[in-house]
């Protein structure tokens, strides 16, 4: 490997010793700890479970009449043979959608505003949307818990507001909706940011230029404005649609029995029924979707497909 | 163009509100003379006296800070190697590795750990497991912010050294190191707040023995919620954003930061 770089050109010994004492810890330490665990997550999925829960062994002890022992695709086949975890992927996948929609509607007037105002407040602004991220991810599920709940005054407002149209008293706590409410709260600022940073760097002087041309308002942001910020909205997309495909404290804590997405299946694995090969196949297959979603909004998001200024 | 002002502010207000109301409504809470979080009965601070005398809180609170120190320590030692390595030597797959693990949903690293740790090292989960997994997510942060702190610095001062005569080692410690300071120290306070808060990674990689704080404050909600947890997100509260605000003051580049 150290061959490979010293045919960079004017590369002392002393610079290569010290490019091997910088990058060689940090290298070996996520060697060890990302890739060997995530290699060792692939591999598991092609085990069979053991008898108690965690793995049957690789190989057949001696005197073992029957049993499964070895490598499998079994988990792989089961996964698509039953509909129902192809239907909690899509629900996941629904569930990630909506949310970063959401977010996007919610974030976009915000960096939009944070972009436009004066210099010196724009420090402050985006600090006041990364303060509440700061607080501990369970405080924040929790709180919606508390609004949600069936005493609070909001859901009191929300039933008496129903009752009024003549519609039957709703629980908003432990349902999809709150799910929802919480997937959003819980990634708003992962959208604010990107749509930030990108929205900042536009030159006023193409709005001004889009209205000298005759545009109005509306125009100007749908002509000007939107399409220069897709990236930023790429970004923030998959920043929060990520987080959110893989998410099992939001539902596990704010949804009803039938807010099950992918992230409460893989818990179940192995801390509930305690089948790691099962569960790692799951991971794979998160790990497959998340892949994808990164790609296509890479490809999104490349140079070319964007007019840039 | 007034009109349009009126909305983005109005539109932007909603976002703001929403954003706050619900840890004010806890912090607001924690001070209820009431079971209940729904109605407000009377001011009282008997749920930071329950909390103080709840033994098994005050361990949990001592465990989380020793696992804070410790990963926020070594994910910035890794981190800032990470940072310059990253930032000096193009090095293609360093950055990969890097940050990937904070890009990923956090329960494929849990998994991934939760395997590795009881099947390749045999060890028992406990806080050296949490430590090693908070320190694994953190170094990315950290490389992020320090990667930052250089890309935005003049190339010619390290030239500068290199033709005096200075070694790689003295280039860094009278030169790089201090220019890139704060943004180590906001990396530390970045993963310190990140370490104590993390409630996904420390689930799966915890085992079962010693109390830890995230998992403490998840079973008071699932099992019994009463203000006590109101108590305690009100302080922990207090805790990390005052760490966010001397990080932000001291490298705003964190509050740039577009992940990769």
């Amino acid at each position: 490997m150290p061959a490979l770089f010293s045919m960079i050109k004017g590369d002392s010994k002393a610079n290569r010793i010290a490019k091997w004492l910088v990058s060689g810890p940090p290298l070996l330490f996520l060697l060890v700890f990302f890739v060997a665990p995530s290699l060792i997550m692939l591999f598991t999925s092609l085990r069979f479970p053991g008898e108690f829960g965690g793995l049957a062994p690789i190989a057949a002890p001696a005197g073992a009449v029957h049993g499964e022992y070895g490598l499998t695709l079994e988990t792989y086949q089961f996964f698509f043979s039953d509909i129902l975890y192809a239907e909690i992927f899509l629900k996941s996948f629904a569930v990630a959608a909506a949310s970063t929609l959401i977010c996007l509607i919610m974030a976009y007037p915000l960096a939009l505003l944070i972009a436009r105002s004066e210099k010196r407040f724009r420090n402050l602004m985006v600090l006041l949307v990364v303060l509440p991220f700061a607080s501990n991810f369970l405080i924040r599920i929790y709180a919606w818990m508390i609004i949600l709940g069936p005493e609070s005054v909001f859901s009191h407002f929300i039933n008496t507001v129903l009752g009024a149209f003549g519609i039957a008293p709703v629980t908003l706590l432990f349902s999809s909706f709150a799910v929802l409410v919480g997937m959003v709260y819980v990634h708003l600022p992962f959208m604010v940011l990107p749509l930030y940073t990108n929205l900042e760097k536009h030159d006023p002087a193409l709005l001004d230029a889009a209205q000298d041309l005759g545009a109005n308002a509306w125009q100007r942001f749908w002509r000007v404005t939107w399409p220069l910020s897709l990236p930023g909205v790429f970004s923030g997309s998959a920043l929060v649609f990520i987080p959110v495909l893989g998410m099992f404290a939001v539902p596990d804590i704010l949804g009803g029995t039938g807010d099950i997405l992918i992230g409460n299946l893989i818990k179940d694995q192995f801390l509930g029924t305690r089948d790691w090969p099962f569960g790692s196949t799951l991971s794979i297959m998160l790990t497959l979707a998340v892949l994808a979603i990164t790609a296509l909004a890479a490809w999104l998001a490349r140079p070319a497909a964007i007019p840039e200024k | 163009m007034r009109r349009s002002n009126i909305w983005l502010w109005s539109a932007a207000a909603l976002a703001y509100a929403f954003l706050y109301i619900p840890l004010l409504i806890v912090v607001v809470y924690s001070f209820n003379d009431s079971k209940l979080n729904a109605e407000w009965v009377g001011f009282t601070l008997s749920w930071y006296v329950a909390l103080f005398n709840n033994q098994e809180m005050l361990t949990a609170a001592r465990n989380s800070l020793i696992i804070a120190v410790s990963a926020s320590f070594l994910a910035t030692l890794l981190g800032t190697m990470a940072g310059l390595a990253i930032h000096r030597y193009k090095l293609k797959f360093l950055p990969v590795l890097v940050f990937t693990p904070v890009a990923m949903p956090e329960i494929l690293l849990g998994v991934a750990l939760l395997l590795f740790f009881l099947q390749v090292l045999n060890l028992t989960l406990g806080m050296v497991s949490i430590i090693i997994a908070h320190t694994t997510f953190c170094i990315g942060f950290v490389a992020i912010i320090v990667r930052a702190r250089l890309q935005g610095m003049d190339e010619s001062i390290f030239e500068a050294a290199r033709d005096l005569g200075a070694s790689p080692w003295q280039t860094f410690r009278l030169i790089t190191l201090p220019l890139i300071m704060p943004a180590v120290v906001a990396g530390a306070l970045m993963s310190f707040t990140l370490s104590i808060d993390d409630f996904v990674i420390t689930f799966f990689t915890k085992g079962v023995g010693e109390p830890i704080l995230p998992i403490q404050i998840y079973t008071m909600i699932k099992v019994a919620v009463t203000p006590e947890v109101n108590a305690i997100s009100t302080l922990l509260m207090l805790l990390t954003l005052t760490l966010i605000i001397i990080a932000a003051k001291l490298d705003s580049g964190i509050l740039r930061r577009e992940t990769k």
